[in-house]
């Protein structure tokens, strides 16, 4: 076995230690992917309305 | 917050780096002591983000300040994720160490009801028309739900039971070498800026999503106001 084989085979543990890593580092990654892209929409829709109500403004 | 993201990334890398190549295999556990390193600051952190929630949640009732509702709703989500970690971890750390994915015990079951208690917080907070009324019933349910935190924290004490007892955070110091312990705690404080980086990009949605509620209002108020006039 080479050291990485070792490695990856967590002294036969792998099944149960690289789950774990990769549960919270899916968990973490997908939330923090879902906040920006919310973030990024609530602007845009922030940004909108804004530009909407000034132009409504210099109207009138 | 680029500093957040930074020290986030930083040092949950180092962490990692500590945790699955140069901290040694547990004497009696092997290598699935690598787990902690997931599982002990998740846990940790799910204790946090309640806390801070149901605090939150009371100076909200308190002293009606806007931005607590907002700190203790963008809370949640993260202290939600936190606690699954912790729990789909730990039952993946049960299996190889006591022969189960899960026991009813003292632990455990706290930790589930902490999870609930989340989740009950989100969809309470979402579920009035009336924003006011939602927010406030959601806040109640985070202040008395904070009782099982306690609960949880000396659960391992008060029961005897499968899970171990605390071995970093004792009167008398931690009863674990630095090797396993530094990881630990890098892994841990990584965590914390997570939250903390997360809680920043949540609450700055929800300022700005009430910012659009304020606009519609008003357009509807003003058109409102065209047609009777």
């Amino acid at each position: 076995m080479t050291p990485f084989q070792a490695f990856l085979s967590m002294g036969g543990y792998a099944g149960y230690v690289w789950p774990s890593f990769a549960i919270a580092a899916l968990a973490l990654g997908a939330l923090l992917f879902a906040s920006l892209r919310s973030r990024k929409a609530t602007a845009a829709e922030l940004d909108a309305l804004e530009t909407q109500a000034g132009e409504e403004a210099s109207e009138t | 917050m680029p500093w957040l993201q930074r020290s986030t990334l930083g040092l949950i890398a180092a962490g990692l780096t500590l945790g699955l190549f140069l901290s040694p295999p547990d004497y009696q556990q092997g290598d699935s002591v690598r787990i902690m390193y997931v599982h002990v600051p998740a846990a940790w952190m799910a204790l946090f983000c309640y806390t801070a929630m149901a605090g939150a949640s009371a100076a909200a009732l308190v002293w009606r300040h806007a931005l607590a509702h907002v700190a203790a709703r963008a809370t949640a989500p993260i202290g939600a994720s936190f606690t699954f970690i912790a729990l789909a971890s730990g039952s993946l750390w049960g299996k190889p160490m006591w022969g189960t994915w899960w026991v009813w015990d003292a632990r455990l079951t706290s930790m589930l009801v902490l999870f609930f208690l989340y989740l009950g917080y989100i969809v309470l907070a979402g579920a009035f028309d009336d924003r006011e009324r939602a927010q406030k019933s959601a806040a109640v349910l985070a202040i008395v739900g904070f009782v099982n935190v306690p609960i949880i924290k000396f659960s391992v004490d008060w029961w005897n039971t499968l899970h171990q007892p605390a071995s970093v955070l004792k009167i008398d110091g931690p009863s674990i070498d630095p090797s396993m312990l530094a990881p630990l705690l890098l892994m841990a404080i990584g965590f914390a800026t997570y939250y903390f980086w997360v809680l920043a990009i949540r609450m700055q949605d929800e300022i700005m999503a009430g910012k659009i509620r304020a606009l519609r209002l008003r357009r509807a108020e003003s058109e409102a106001g065209d047609r009777s006039s």
